[in-house]
């Protein structure tokens, strides 16, 4: 086209050869360009809320993803390319998942999603997921009972946060009797529910365990604590195992602090409290109670140190926390990055393939495990919150625990398996034989 | 003497053999019980704490009260270990000398729960006979906690030094607790301390009642049982109190987050969808301030919350009359264009708050007037939820009186009932609405003030209060303070009797539900403006 256009320059000067030429020369160069934009760079979604309730937690994660492709940029990017990130901003607005989720795998063309917090967040872009045929890494600690081709799961499942928490508290602690705090929704209904199908089959009794639900940002916790207290007081010792979620755990531990609960009389656990959520409290009132996660800031590790002083670079402020979910994204953007470099290509259905059997770094020592049930294994830490906001590390699990995708607790799912390796199934059934497909 | 010379040549040979086989053991299960401190290893710190407290040894309460306070330093190579005194001078745990700097590579002993009650236990054996009698009836509530048998002749002991009467009562429950959990104690002690427990008469006391194994006599365990049904009617009846209590706190908060609205709804009927972010800026203010003040004046502190308040309410005022004059002025009249306006305005001011502050919870301290509880019989009342009590009355009165006698008052009441008239009387009727919403958002800004002390303070804090506010002022009756006072406390205790029964999803839905059933049976509220004044 452009020898043509040339050819008719040399030409004896016409109206219709110039615009032939213009025209061809624009095409040309729209063609190198556009060209340029798909062959140099892959694109990366971010789905995290960056505005709404959940801005609080989602919008350190996004800094997370920017900050790890930035990382993998300056080594030069992934089969060559650089990586460019699409960040979208869903409000903590469930439907606006589905809709942002859509917007970046056929508009933006993203190769990958890092998002979701929530789980009903999760449940609502799943079906996006399913029909465009893309790979969304899912961070955070949840209930289980779920196990999607699309789907990685790098957070913990109850059976690598929840169970050996209680284990805990039943061992070292010598608890015997258990308050199940939770906020009402899905993710606390769920885990309670293995909870208490787990310490029934240890032989607790049904009266030794108290379960209470309270609404999204509860504030006025006085009732609450008080019944503790009393519950705390049947001469049996008690603990309490906090799926309290989000802003209603400040009012909360201010009020345990306040009705002068200390963690030696009766400790709380939390699964949803972290570096990040302690640094709105004064952590004084609270030294000694509890966290369960799979990662923890204070966890001495050079891998650790490295990523925290280059997070803190990188964010510039010397004193921004890291926590679990973070971790989760670094695994799991790892994981991807390998699974990419493995068959050289960023095709979704390859890199669904190449993923179980990946290995990746964490942050505490060990190294994680893409499992074929699209979990992964993860060390599992008991921390004691201390005064200055970190949590001390009290015990941990001599390896790494592989996540259940279905809980081996409840009737309904304990014959299940996830395996999208050979049986290509993620529900699964291992007495019958048969896979319950997607109708389940 | 001759002949006696190599006798005693031999008991010198034998002695400095002795010292020299001895020494390089470092000596004694003391010094060992502290080289143990060093391992890092939570059962090994448990075993020291046991020795080292029952030593007898002077060093034991520095080493164990240092440990509380993570001022126990061990060096894990050279197997030292150091007590950091408050005033920073350190000394060797094993030999109390003084030392000069503690090496670089020792850390702090660590805890746990379980190592925090031994080293409580220990303490409180260890400070039973302090001269002073706060730490004296301190002492003798851990070991009625802990009961170990191993305290019984040490409280023995203190009971019979013991004058002052709280610090005996103390150890005298302290004593029956160890006495009631003792196997080989004889009945008739067992039964004496199951009285005593029983005058005590708390939740604590019902707890180690019931705790008692069952290998116990009968008549003690009759004993224990009529003990603790007469403790739980007690109780059962102070739970009550403490109900109504906890009412009136929720309806304090209630009412303070309610009470600006009461003016810019209730006295100038704007749907004011932004008053939950007014709330928000005043405790962002209280942020603001507090850093200031931990950054440059750390001794004031204590009176940040003081100096919050008026900045506050100038802060959120002069918000409120800007968003009146741009924005809420055009308004009068159209109430659907007004609620629009507003909330747009709130999901305006939040992002505004989160790109400034960041999405994270920003943390408000307490003063020391402000954290804590003290007991009235038994229910526990903490300091937190009594001042915003009284601040919130306060803030009522302050108001009232300010409508009521002042003549910034009088010209809001005046145009409120009739603006055209007000107006024919030559008050700047525009001039008094700016005043009036300035008024209303500078008390939710006060508001954020108290609530930054018992909830976050992030951008969502004002949404959790919005509804909640324009519930009490419909339920009181629009247009009516005293409604707003009435309606809020009745939600609040309401709301805290409905709790224990129903649960807190339950009881929040059940209040909602008699709320919409009231408003069918009364419109207005609970206290209705009657007259001309509903029609203007």
């Amino acid at each position: 086209m452009l020898t043509k256009s040339t050819h008719d320059i040399a030409a004896p000067f016409s109206r219709r050869g110039l615009l032939a030429a213009t025209a061809g020369l624009m095409l040309g160069l729209a063609s190198i360009t556009g060209a340029k934009a798909v062959d140099d760079t892959i694109k990366v979604g971010v789905l995290h809320s960056l505005s709404g309730t959940m801005a609080i937690s989602e919008t350190t994660l996004k800094d997370t993803i920017l900050f790890l492709i930035d990382e993998q940029n300056k080594k030069g990017g992934v089969l060559g390319k650089k990586l460019e990130a699409v960040v979208v901003d869903p409000a903590s607005n469930w439907p606006l998942f589905a809709e942002k989720a859509r917007e970046l795998i056929t508009k933006d063309k993203v190769s990958v999603v890092f998002g979701c917090w929530t789980s009903v967040s999760r449940k609502s872009v799943l079906p996006v997921f399913k029909e465009l045929n893309n790979i969304l890494f899912y961070p955070v600690q949840y209930e289980g009972e779920e196990s999607e081709r699309n789907v990685f799961y790098t957070g913990a499942a109850p059976n690598q946060q929840a169970i050996p928490a209680v284990d805990y508290l039943m061992k070292d602690e010598k608890v015997k009797r258990w308050v199940l705090a939770g906020t009402d929704y899905v993710y606390p209904r769920t885990t309670n529910k293995i909870l208490e199908a787990y310490l029934k089959s240890k032989g607790v009794a049904q009266e030794d365990i108290m379960i209470n639900y309270t609404p999204f940002g509860h504030s006025d916790w006085q009732t609450i604590v008080a019944d503790i207290k009393k519950f705390g007081s049947a001469g049996k010792k008690t603990a309490v195992v906090s799926t309290i979620n989000g802003d209603a755990n400040v009012p909360f531990y201010k009020e345990l602090g306040n009705q002068g609960i200390k963690a030696t009389d009766i400790p709380v656990v939390a699964f949803s409290v972290g570096e990040e959520e302690l640094a709105g409290i004064d952590t004084k009132p609270l030294l000694g109670h509890l966290a369960a996660w799979n990662y923890f800031q204070s966890i001495k590790d050079p891998e650790n140190e490295k990523f925290i002083k280059a997070w803190q670079a990188y964010t510039k402020n010397p004193k921004r926390v890291t926590n679990d979910p973070m971790e989760a994204h670094v695994i799991g953007f790892d994981m991807w990055v390998k699974a990419v470099e493995k068959v050289k290509s960023t095709d979704p259905d390859k890199v669904i393939d190449a993923l179980p059997g990946i290995e990746a770094k964490n942050l505490t020592g060990g190294t994680s495990k893409m499992l074929p049930n699209h979990h992964i294994t993860k060390p599992v830490f008991i921390g004691e919150i201390k005064a200055n906001g970190q949590f001390d590390v009290v015990w941990k699990t001599p390896g790494l625990v592989p996540g259940d995708a279905w809980s081996k607790e409840l009737d309904g799912s304990k014959d299940l398996i996830g395996d999208w390796v050979e049986k290509k199934c993620g529900n699964y059934n291992t007495k019958t034989n048969k896979c319950l497909g997607s109708g389940s | 003497m001759l002949a006696n010379l190599p006798a005693r040549l031999r008991t010198l040979a034998l002695s400095l053999f002795l010292i020299a086989f001895a020494l390089p053991a470092a000596a004694g299960p003391f010094e060992d019980a502290v080289a143990k401190f060093a391992n890092d290893d939570f059962s090994d710190t448990d075993a020291a704490i046991g020795v080292v407290a029952s030593s007898g040894n002077p060093l034991a309460y520095p080493i164990i009260s240092a440990l509380k306070d993570g001022r126990l330093m061990a060096d894990a190579d050279s197997k030292k270990v150091y007590v950091t005194g408050t005033d920073g001078k350190s000394v060797d745990a094993a030999t109390g000398e003084a030392v000069a700097s503690v090496p670089a590579s020792a850390s702090a002993v660590r805890l746990n729960n379980r190592l925090r009650r031994s080293v409580d236990a220990a303490l409180g054996g260890l400070t039973l006979l302090s001269p002073d009698v706060g730490t004296r009836i301190q002492a003798a509530q851990s070991v009625f906690k802990s009961h170990e048998e191993s305290a019984l002749p040490v409280v023995d002991n203190a009971l019979a030094k013991e004058t002052n009467r709280s610090a005996k009562t103390a150890l005298s429950e302290a004593r029956a607790a160890i006495l009631l959990y003792k196997p080989d104690a004889s009945e008739v002690d067992k039964l004496e301390a199951v009285a005593t427990i029983k005058g005590r008469g708390d939740q604590e006391a019902m707890a180690l009642l019931t705790g008692i194994g069952s290998d116990q006599p009968a008549s003690v365990k009759a004993g224990a049982a009529s003990a603790i049904a007469s403790i739980q009617s007690s109780l059962a009846v102070w739970s009550g109190v403490q109900n109504a209590w906890y009412g009136l706190s929720l309806g304090s908060v209630l009412l303070l987050a309610a009470i600006g609205l009461a003016i810019t709804f209730g006295v100038m009927g704007v749907i004011n969808m932004a008053h939950g972010e007014m709330v928000m800026i005043g405790a962002y203010t209280t942020f603001v301030v507090q850093e200031v003040i931990r950054t440059r004046y750390p001794g004031l502190f204590d009176y940040s919350l003081l100096i919050a308040v008026p900045l506050a309410f100038l802060v959120a005022g002069a918000i409120g009359v800007l968003i009146e004059r741009s924005i809420i002025r055009f308004l009068y009249g159209r109430p659907l264009e007004t609620l629009l306006a507003t909330w747009g305005l709130s999901l305006v001011l939040q992002q505004a708050v989160r790109t400034m502050f960041g999405p994270t919870n920003r943390e408000v301290g307490n003063p020391s007037w402000m954290s804590g509880a003290f007991e009235l019989g038994q229910i526990t009342i903490t300091y937190n939820r009594l001042w915003i009590l009284v601040f919130t009355l306060a803030v009522f009165a302050i108001l009232l009186a300010m409508l009521r006698y002042t003549a910034l008052g009088l010209e809001m009441r005046a145009v409120t009932q009739n603006r055209r008239m007000a107006a024919s009387m030559g008050i700047a009727t525009s001039r008094v609405d700016a005043l009036t919403f300035g008024l209303g958002s500078g008390i939710a800004g006060i508001a954020g003030v108290a609530l930054s002390q018992i909830d976050n303070v992030s951008p969502n804090l004002g949404q959790s209060y919005i509804i909640d506010s324009f519930m009490v002022v419909v339920f009181g009756g629009v247009g009516n303070l005293w409604g707003t006072l009435v309606g809020a406390f009745t939600l609040g205790i309401a709301n805290k009797f409905l709790e224990p029964v129903a649960g807190a999803v339950l009881g929040k839905i059940a209040i909602l539900v008699l709320i919409i059933l009231f408003i069918q049976k009364r419109p207005r509220g609970l206290f209705a403006l009657k007259g001309r004044a509903v029609e203007a």
